[in-house]
This record gives C-alpha cells, sequence and structure tokens, in this order.
C-alpha cells in the first residue's frame, strides 16, 4: 500500500513539470502567431504592388514568357511542400502530408511523374523514412522565414523549371538538365486562429492572382479614365516580364511561408493548449487516487492499532 | 502645387508612404526623374541604385534600393524592392565589410548581387563605392 502512495506521488510530480513545459510552449506559440500575423500583413503591400505592376504589364506585353505558357505533354512536375521542423504541433505536419499525397496521386493519374521539393524537418524526414526521393530540401527557418530563405527556393525551382523547357520523352533535352515542367506548392493557408486548412496551388505556369484590394479598385480607376492607362516601358515590357516573374513566383513562395508559419504556431498552440489541459485533468485524478491509497493507508493503520489493542486487552484478561 | 503619392515598398514591409516633390531614380536605361503629372512609366531599378525621394518640405530621403521596380501612375509613384535601406540606417563600416567580403567571394551570382547592395549602400550613404 505505501509502495503505491509513493508510485502515485512520483506520477502527480512527473505530470506536473511536464504540464508546465506545456503551458510555456502554449504561451511561446501564442506569441509567435502574432508576430507571425504581423509580418504576414506586412508582406501584403509588396504582393499587392507587384501584382498591381504585373496586370498592367500582362495588358500590354505579349504573354508569351516561358513562365506562363503552358507546356504541352508536361512530364516532370515539381511539388514544393511546407512543413515544420519541430513536432508539437498536433495534426499540422500529417495533415498537409495527407493533402500532398493527395495532389501526387492526381498528378499521377494524370501520367506525369511528381518530384518532391521539401521545406521543414518534419516533411524531410517523412520522405527519407519512406525511402521517397527529395530533390531539394530546406531547413531551419519554418517559424520565422525571410525572404532570403523564399528566394533560395525560388531559385532553385525556377531553375528546374528553366532546365524543364527544351526535355524530350527521353531525358534532358539540349541542355541535358532533367527539369520540370509544372511547379506545384503545398501549404497551410491560416484562416483564423482555430482553422488552418493545407492548400495545393499551381505557381507556374503562373495565373496571375488578382489581390482583393486591386479588384476592389479596378473598376474605380475605370470609372475615372476611359482610355485604360497605357505605360511606358524601361526597359521594354519584354524585358520587364522577365525581370519580373521570377520575383512575382518568389513572392508567392514567401507568402506561402509566412501564412505556413502562422498556421505552424496557431496548431502548436491548439495542441499545447489540448495537452496542458490533459495533463491538468491526469494529475487531478491521481491526486485523488493518492488521497484514497493514503486514506485506505491510515485506516489500515488504525484497525491494526486497534486489533493489537483488542488483543492485548483480550490476552490481558486471560491473566 | 501638385504632389506625387509616393510608397516605398520592400517585401517583408511597407518602408515610406506620403506626399513627395519628386522622386528620382535609376533605372537599367538611365537616370529619371519624376514630378507630378508624369505619364505612366514601368521601369527596372539599376542594381545597386540609389532613390532619392524630395518631400514637400525637408531634407532628400535617400534609399538604397537592391532589385526592384518603379511604377509611376496618375496616382504617385510605387517603389518595389527586395530590399530597401534609409541611407541615415546605414552602418558605412558594414556595408565596406559587406562590399569586401562579396568581392572576395568571387564570380558567383550570390557574391555579385551582395556586392551590388553593398555598393548601392554605400552610394546612399554618400560614399564612394
Amino acid at each position: 500500500m505505501a509502495g503505491s502512495l509513493r508510485a502515485l506521488r512520483r506520477r502527480i510530480r512527473s505530470t506536473q513539470s511536464t504540464k508546465k513545459i506545456f503551458s510555456a510552449q502554449e504561451l511561446i506559440a501564442g506569441a509567435r502567431i502574432v508576430r507571425a500575423q504581423n509580418r504576414v500583413e506586412a508582406s501584403k503591400p509588396y504582393a499587392r504592388e507587384i501584382t498591381r505592376v504585373l496586370s498592367a504589364l500582362a495588358g500590354s506585353a505579349s504573354l508569351d514568357h516561358p513562365l506562363l505558357t503552358e507546356r504541352t505533354g508536361a512530364r516532370r512536375v515539381a511539388v514544393l511542400v511546407i512543413t515544420s521542423d519541430r513536432g508539437f504541433a498536433g495534426s499540422y505536419n500529417v495533415n498537409v502530408l495527407r493533402r500532398t499525397e493527395e495532389l501526387l496521386g492526381l498528378l499521377r493519374s494524370e501520367g506525369k511523374e511528381p518530384v518532391l521539393y521539401v521545406v521543414g524537418r518534419k516533411g524531410e524526414t517523412y520522405y527519407r523514412f519512406r525511402d521517397r526521393a527529395i530533390v531539394d530540401s530546406w531547413t531551419g527557418f519554418s517559424e520565422q522565414p525571410g525572404y532570403e530563405d523564399a528566394q533560395e527556393v525560388g531559385r532553385a525551382l525556377i531553375a528546374a523549371f528553366t532546365a524543364g523547357e527544351d526535355d524530350d520523352e527521353t531525358g534532358g533535352g539540349a541542355d541535358g538538365i532533367e527539369g520540370v515542367d509544372e511547379l506545384h506548392i503545398v501549404y497551410t493557408e491560416f484562416r483564423s486562429l482555430l482553422s488552418q486548412v493545407p492548400v495545393a496551388n499551381r505557381m507556374a505556369p503562373l495565373v496571375v492572382e488578382e489581390v482583393d484590394e486591386f479588384r476592389d479598385e479596378a473598376p474605380a480607376a475605370e470609372r475615372t479614365s476611359d482610355v485604360p492607362t497605357s505605360y511606358e516601358f524601361e526597359p521594354s515590357a519584354e524585358a520587364l516580364l522577365d525581370a519580373l516573374l521570377p520575383k512575382y513566383v518568389t513572392t508567392r513562395i514567401y507568402a506561402a511561408m509566412l501564412e505556413a508559419a502562422a498556421s505552424e504556431s496557431a496548431s502548436r498552440r491548439r495542441a499545447m493548449k489540448s495537452a496542458s489541459d490533459n495533463a491538468e485533468e491526469l494529475a487531478k485524478n491521481l491526486a485523488r487516487q493518492a488521497n484514497q491509497a493514503r486514506q485506505a493507508e491510515i485506516t489500515q493503520e488504525i484497525s491494526e492499532i486497534v486489533g493489537g489493542a483488542d488483543a492485548l486487552v483480550t490476552s490481558g484478561s486471560d491473566n | 502645387m501638385a504632389t506625387l503619392q509616393v510608397e516605398l515598398v520592400a517585401v517583408e514591409k511597407m518602408i515610406w508612404s506620403g506626399e513627395a516633390s519628386m522622386v528620382i531614380a535609376r533605372t537599367t536605361e538611365g537616370e529619371l526623374g519624376v514630378l507630378p503629372g508624369h505619364a505612366p512609366l514601368l521601369g527596372e531599378l539599376a542594381p545597386g541604385g540609389v532613390v532619392r525621394i524630395r518631400p514637400e518640405s525637408g531634407e532628400d530621403l535617400v534609399v538604397a534600393a537592391h532589385g526592384g521596380f518603379l511604377s509611376v501612375t496618375e496616382r504617385g509613384v510605387s517603389i518595389l524592392a527586395e530590399t530597401a535601406e534609409f541611407s541615415t540606417d546605414i552602418d558605412v563600416e558594414r556595408a565596406r565589410e559587406a562590399l569586401r567580403r562579396a568581392e572576395a567571394a568571387g564570380d558567383d551570382p550570390e557574391a555579385l548581387a551582395a556586392a551590388r547592395r553593398a555598393e548601392s549602400r554605400l552610394r546612399a550613404a554618400g560614399q564612394d563605392a
């Protein structure tokens, strides 16, 4: 009996200290969400401006840039998966990886061969463990991605995409490098603190996404001037498009990384919240069991003493 | 007097926005000054370039803007840059150090880009690159 009481006390202590770790993690993740959300907000003006510029260009230039043209018979396609570096984030990584599997299945059923590019240690270990080929992976910045990180990823993907332009059925084509014909990205979209949804988007060939604010402004601009704005270009529209499109792709990757970082923290906070709630519940139950055990021990001691005294009295009266 | 509505936006955040009477920048084609009423224009900023924003009153704002675009519309001017820094925030010693390191690193595109970035910072700070 005494042994089980000691064991219970030890479990209570360890549960309480794990609970402290969980709630500390929860607080950290909570602070990180706010920061990540601010970063998402701060990156919006640039995304809006670059979309505006691109839309203006699209109206003026003949759009036959490789990043914009659909390739017939697309064969190899790149899939960029954005996961987290650390665990303890509930179903965050599972969800984004499951979404990736869906996309991979879809691409295969279309007769394409998907190749993987991974951001985040969790995704990397997931595919390593399953012996799946990863073309390239980047780790160490999933919670606080910088623009340089997005640039690095973007450079690799755009290089692969450019190399894929002349690929034929048998392999690398004229340049001998086997590239890709499409770029896809899978990341977790931050809808609200309670809802983060894994989404898959195609980045290239590119569909210029219009930012909401821009869509609102467009009709107003048309009303004020009947003639659509005709821009002067310095250098030529084609050269500008060449310079702008890779930047636009990088901006999209950067935005996806920021959203993913916010989602990761939100997910982690929720997971840590329920973990610390569970730990508290467990500690409470254990405390109850420990009290019961202590009470039983005392009761037993009393009955032993009483029994012993009775025995003495009885044996005394015999004499 | 008419003014320009200027927005200076870097990837990670909006750096500056406000009214200005003139914007001077260098595109890949050459030096360019934008006054209110300028025709709509899209330009690519020259690598290692410096942008000057002349507010209605006070000193010019000198900005080291790297890897960017300039867009002029009826409403104003937006400058998009991958990195942008005010001249007053630039640490000359560090920029010099970065330039030295980048030049020593050789010819790969990364090092060349770093060298251009450092040059634009030095130029914005009024030093010889």
